[in-house]
């Protein structure tokens, strides 16, 4: 049976608990991981074996919750001229994080594109609608 | 290096190392020298018991890939140790390797204390690592082509155990 969203939320809570060494009640879903939570680039990779595990019961060994590098944030978008300049993201690496990124609602991001800005797009809601994405294609 | 043997291995599973703790290493007369009157008390410093199983479990997670992948230590994710260890005891890091990909690797580990003096072996710690592949991980920098991370001190403690052909 398919969790339902308290229970990924609880299980991304737990996670990001111990991944962050927060407290419960700092997870909101309106929390940023990176300016909130207090998380640095290597938690991602944390971050993420943990929720593998926290999930891997919900899949078979067929179709597993394994998160790849890049999946939750595309590697080398700063670094590439064509997506991003003058510290904003162009057209093509606007179109690029949304192709790659469908869980993150851009909505408010996108009237700016400011680099800077782009830790505030990771929030516990974030995480929580990946978790729901994958488990989704999994049990499908 | 702050282990001294391979005494277990399972290739991309587990590798177990031990340590004995001398009073003949200089470390352990800073930690703690006498002072005043409190006469000394050493111990093996603890960060250097966490340095111990991120040895342990960095050559487990190296060992996966025949040693081609720079392994660095980015996150101790917990680490809690109980127990003091004295010089003429050794210690005994247990790593397993937990999660793993292109971009680095989890592992978990026990640690205990063997006191040879009632032959008694008790676990003293566990501690949680994650290590990072640097070369697939550090966004538009280089490192050296060479492996500079798996040393000679390393291939030594490897060839010891017997376990020389993983570095092929």
């Amino acid at each position: 049976m398919a969790l339902s969203r308290t229970e990924v939320e609880s299980r991304v809570a737990s996670v990001l608990e111990e991944a962050l060494g927060v407290d419960a009640d700092e997870i909101t879903p309106e929390a940023t991981l990176i300016n909130d939570l207090g998380a640095e680039s290597i938690d991602f990779l944390d971050i993420s074996f943990q929720l593998e595990k926290a999930f891997e019961d919900e899949c078979s060994p067929e179709t597993p919750f394994k998160i790849e590098q890049g999946e939750l944030f595309p590697e080398n978008v700063l670094n590439d001229p064509e997506l991003v300049e003058d510290g904003r993201l162009t057209d093509n690496g606007m179109a690029l994080l949304k192709e790659k990124m469908p869980h993150v609602d851009f909505s408010d991001f996108e009237s700016d594109r400011s680099v800077g800005k782009i830790p505030e797009l990771f929030t516990v809601k974030t995480l929580v609608d990946f978790c729901e994405r994958k488990l989704a294609l999994c049990a499908a | 290096m702050w282990i001294d043997a391979i005494t277990d291995f399972e290739s991309g599973k587990r590798l177990v190392a031990v340590k004995n703790v001398s009073l003949s290493e200089d470390h352990i007369h800073d930690h703690f020298p006498a002072q005043g009157e409190k006469s000394a008390m050493p111990v093996m410093p603890n960060s250097l018991i966490v340095e111990g199983m991120a040895q342990t479990a960095g050559i487990l997670v190296g060992s996966v890939n025949g040693f081609r992948e720079k392994v660095v230590l980015a996150k101790i994710t917990r680490a809690v140790i109980e127990r003091d260890v004295l010089p003429g005891r050794t210690i005994r890091y247990d790593a397993s390797l937990e999660r793993m990909d292109s971009a680095g690797a989890a592992t978990t580990g026990t640690i205990e204390m063997l006191d040879h003096s009632t032959g008694e072996a008790t676990l003293i710690g566990r501690v949680e690592l994650v290590f990072s592949h640097i070369d697939n991980n550090m966004s538009g920098m280089e490192f050296p082509e060479h492996n500079f991370v798996f040393s000679d001190n390393f291939r030594t403690i490897l060839k010891s155990a017997g376990l020389e052909s993983l570095c092929d």
